[in-house]
């Protein structure tokens, strides 16, 4: 418990001055990143293993520390006191500086790595370079922009991940969901590629890979160079190489079909590893509006239309025409892609037709229609495949989708659109997923009854920007494709109305006019109408 | 074309607009003096506390109303002409309906306090509240709050949250006791100073006194005690809203008198919410209920009789919820505070967590009659079920699992509660 402040000018007013103890860790946090800065301006460390450190242990430092002295001394519960006072985190000057920041960092990560000192010559220089010594540490390489911006990337994760643990550690499924982004991200994205690349040499060409980036959230999975490394390192490529494929057909249904897109995208996925932790403070930022959700349908579900033909075409491009030398011919493998496109849009359309609203039948018509007519105008017609170049499709999209997309704006914007907008707007990974957990899955927000007070917590701390009090007041249950299952609507409902939970899939969507509490005559008389 | 006119834009008056809308195509007009839209009152503490914006409160967006062709109107009725069904406002507008549902909701219910009308002394049920409190609480270090109940609860964690000191008046010797028993009244209790809130029991508010500027300088206890504050919350309670309506023909007590069908004694005019009085209660249920569902379930039926399907207004097994600081608190069915001797108690609470159950039920049949839960969420749909097919107190001690609704991975208590039930029932030894 704080202590009561008699300053006439502090009581009473909202809390957003720091205390002692939080303004001493922003303190060493800056001094970390004041490091990284000097360096990017080429300031040349001496020892640089040991400023890295420095920098690296600062930032940590600092922001453990300020969890510490935000959390430590208040109960387990929620915390989200002051949220809209805090110029940081409601769109305030302290949220566009931040935004203008990591926008323009993505910008230079992306596109002018030179500037912060990547060499692909000679010596790196600037900030590149301090992060040498780990890279070669790890994989006995020297780093690239890629390797420090993953260091940079895994340890946000881990110690935002303890903040956030902090702040919901009342919650079992919050500790154990964080634990498990915080695993993920280190083990799976950052330390084995890195031990992966050690191993290579002559025998072993192994693509730099994060095994749990499942197509087509790395749209470049299948792309001719990686084949190659894959097929060029023996047994261990060629697994690689399949559990590259069944990953996306066989894991992620089974998984999804079971508990939801979560198991994904708020417990395993990158990108969410950093939404949940680093962006946790933004969650409240989304669009909520009806308009939103229109817009989100129409764009996420046309990245996965594109990412398709892109990965389709590149795919083609490599195949030989000859069906003799090797069976996947590129005439074979643009029957399968049909085929498949077929078997869902088909499946859906018969059985799951009720459920899709009336533009999300046209547009998967529309989608439907136009991918197989510009296979068959190749087939009859001998055109270009999708008309553009296979490399025009990649790079167009690499530019568009992979970095823009997902970093400039996905992260940039995190103090402005919120944490999710990358997940929400533009992964075709969470597309499909959402796809099949709308449609063929255990995984509900179950609502308890007529408890519900409609106060709204739940749909302002969405991250995905779903409207989920629209729901809960009416007792329906939570059905859609965008949610990830972060659970946060769940914390914050102060009348204990929400459930994520595994169920099965009967009376999974209960639509209910009247809530229960009201005698059942009237229930039955409006239900039955 | 029939014109429905609503007074009063909450739960109660919306969700009839809404029903009303749904069954039929009427023309709707509701209206408030209070805000422009629709907002939930439950959630002006959040706004207070920073979690929520003001408009993070409405449930609908804005273009809602016009979509749906329910005009709002920003208004304060003074008179209602119930002969020539004619309503006119404090603008001297006048509105002409052919029904009207009076949902005007509910004011805090100052009880005559010497100084009540002093600046700084206010309750907290209205938007106009909020901001007032945002007003009155920017010079305050000690805030004194009369009544504990779930609104005085409400306003401590909000003053709490920007680090106002805070003591609780409490007439009983635990907070709640009117309504909570003795074991989770403690709890409760207990979990409230925890937080650095003071609660003083068997209190009661003698009078305020101001300074020169009419401002609330110290209450005085019935004690004789002298309390230094800035700020004077009073949560004793609610009244309907209704002295707008005194010397009408309108059939009033409490509340607006209505029968089931929620029909007052003025033709084509219906009460519902917080400002209605059953003439007669329904199953144990106070005949004025200020909760937010039963406004929603008086909403829903009065739009079926409107609309031609006469319904009457006929609440289930009585439920709640609330939340204490980080105590969620749930109840279904009747669990009372004063000990009875036909019924029987069984409370558990986990020695190591801030978590409670507390049944009763009939000593001779064991007829389950209710449970309150503390730190615990329990499945509505289940505890509904056990108290409609009439389950012994063993049968739902054994149900317990299938009523949890804890978040996933949260640590059990069935079988802790069913171990401590056995024991319980053993004959002591």
């Amino acid at each position: 418990m704080s202590r009561v402040q008699y300053n006439m000018s502090l009581a009473g007013q909202p809390p957003q001055a720091l205390s002692m103890w939080q303004k001493f860790f922003v303190f060493i946090g800056l001094v970390g990143l004041s490091i990284l800065l000097l360096a990017t301006f080429n300031v040349n460390f001496p020892n640089k293993g040991l400023w890295l450190f420095l920098s690296l242990g600062g930032i940590s430092v600092g922001t453990i520390g300020f969890s510490w002295a935000l959390y430590g001394d208040k109960q387990a519960g929620i915390k989200n006191d002051g949220v809209w006072f805090k110029s940081i985190s409601s769109k305030g000057i302290l949220g566009w500086v931040l935004g203008v920041f990591l926008t323009l960092f993505y910008v230079v990560l992306y596109f002018y790595p030179q500037y912060i000192g990547l060499n692909s010559e000679g010596e790196n220089t600037g900030l590149v370079a301090l992060f040498d010594p780990l890279s070669k540490m790890l994989s006995g390489n020297p780093a690239s922009q890629w390797f420090m911006y993953g260091t940079l990337y895994t340890i946000s994760i881990l110690i935002f991940g303890i903040k956030f643990i902090w702040k919901y550690r009342h919650s079992r499924y919050e500790i154990i969901r964080t634990s498990s982004v915080m695993f993920f991200q280190t083990a799976f994205a950052f330390i084995i590629p890195e031990f992966m690349a050690r191993l290579n040499g002559d025998s072993l060409q192994l693509p730099y890979y994060d095994l749990k980036n499942v197509w087509p959230l790395n749209y470049y999975n299948f792309e001719q160079y990686r084949i190659d490394g894959f097929l060029n390192s023996g047994t261990i490529g060629f697994v690689l190489l399949i559990f590259g494929i069944i990953s996306i057909f066989i894991i992620t249904p089974i998984l999804t079909y079971k508990y939801g897109k979560r198991w994904y995208c708020s417990w395993v996925c990158g990108c969410g590893g950093l939404a949940e932790t680093a962006g946790d403070p933004f969650r409240q930022l989304s669009d909520k509006s009806q308009m939103a959700w229109k817009v989100e349908r129409w764009v996420v579900h046309s990245v996965v239309v594109f990412v398709t033909l892109m990965t389709t075409a590149v795919i083609y491009s490599y195949l030989d025409y000859d069906a003799s030398k090797y069976w996947l011919s590129k005439d074979v493998f643009l029957g399968l892609v049909a085929l498949l496109l077929t078997l869902v849009f088909g499946w859906a359309m018969l059985y799951r037709r009720e459920e899709l609203q009336k533009d999300a039948q046209y547009g998967a018509i529309g989608y439907f229609v136009i991918i197989l007519g510009l296979v068959g105008i190749h087939y009859m017609f001998g055109s270009q495949l999708f008309i553009f170049q296979a490399e025009t499709l990649r790079t167009t999209y690499g530019f568009l989708i992979g970095s823009v997309f997902s970093g400039v704006i996905g992260v940039g914007f995190y103090p402005i659109f919120g944490s999710r907008a990358w997940c929400r707007f533009g992964c075709p990974m969470a597309a499909i997923l959402g796809f099949q957990q709308r449609l063929f899955s255990k995984f509900r927000i179950s609502t308890n009854g007529g408890q519900c007070i409609s106060c709204g917590n739940c749909s302002t701390y969405c991250e995905m920007g779903i409207d989920v009090r629209a729901y809960a007041q009416k007792g329906q249950n939570i059905v859609r494709s965008s949610c990830v299952g972060c659970g946060i609507c769940a914390e914050v409902c102060p009348r204990g109305v929400l459930k994520l939970e595994n169920d099965t899939p009967k009376g999974r969507i209960n639509p209910k006019d009247v809530l229960l509490g009201n005698d059942v005559d009237l229930m039955n008389y409006v239900n039955n109408k | 074309m029939n014109h429905v006119v609503i007074i009063g834009n909450g739960i109660s008056g919306i969700t009839a607009a809404r029903h009303i809308r749904k069954n039929s195509n009427k023309k709707i007009t509701v209206i408030s003096a209070e805000t422009d839209y629709f907002f939930s009152r439950t959630a002006l503490m959040y706004v207070y506390m920073g979690h929520m914006k003001f408009e993070h409160t409405q449930p609908y967006e804005n273009w809602f109303w016009e979509k749906n062709n329910i005009a709002l109107k920003n208004a304060f009725i003074e008179e209602i002409d119930f002969q020539n069904k004619k309503l006119t406002s404090s603008q001297g507008e006048t509105i002409m309906y052919d029904q009207l549902i009076l949902a005007t909701g509910s004011i805090t219910n100052l009880r005559g306090w010497k100084g009540q009308h002093f600046e700084g002394v206010q309750g907290l049920v209205s938007k106009q509240d909020l901001e007032l409190l945002e007003k009155n609480s920017k010079n305050t270090q000690h805030a004194v709050i009369v009544g504990g109940g779930l609104i005085g609860v409400e306003m401590a964690e909000m003053l709490h949250s920007r680090k106002i000191e805070v003591t609780i008046l409490v007439r009983e010797s635990v907070f709640w006791g009117s309504v909570l028993p003795k074991e989770e009244g403690k709890l409760i209790s207990n979990h409230i100073e925890s937080h650095g809130v003071k609660i003083l029991y068997h209190t009661e508010l003698d009078e305020i006194i101001a300074d020169d500027n009419n401002r609330v300088k110290a209450i005085k206890t019935k004690q004789g005690n002298i309390i230094d504050c800035q700020l004077v919350g009073i949560t004793t309670g609610v009244k309907p809203s209704i002295s707008f309506l005194e010397n009408t023909e309108l059939d009033t007590e409490m509340g607006i008198l209505v029968n089931p069908f929620l029909e007052t004694n003025m033709p084509d005019v219906y009460a519902i919410g917080d400002c209605a009085q059953q003439r007669q209660s329904i199953n144990n249920r106070k005949p004025i209920e200020a909760v937010w569902y039963t406004g929603r379930m008086m909403g829903e039926a009065v739009a079926q009789t409107i609309c031609g399907n006469p319904t009457k207004y006929n609440p289930g097994n009585w439920f709640n919820s609330a939340k204490f600081f980080d105590i969620e608190y749930q109840t279904y069915g009747w669990v009372f505070s004063k000990p009875d001797e036909e019924y029987s108690d069984f409370y558990w609470q986990d020695p190591k967590k801030e978590r409670a159950l507390h049944f009763q039920y009939h000593s001779k049949t064991q007829k389950f009659r209710g449970v309150n839960s503390f730190g615990i969420r329990l499945r509505h749909e289940v505890a509904d079920a056990w108290l409609n097919n009439n389950l012994t107190i063993q049968q739902v001690i054994l149900q317990l699992p299938e009523a949890n609704f804890d978040k996933e991975f949260s640590r059990k208590f069935s079988k802790q509660v069913q171990q401590a039930f056995q024991e319980a029932q053993s004959p002591q030894l």
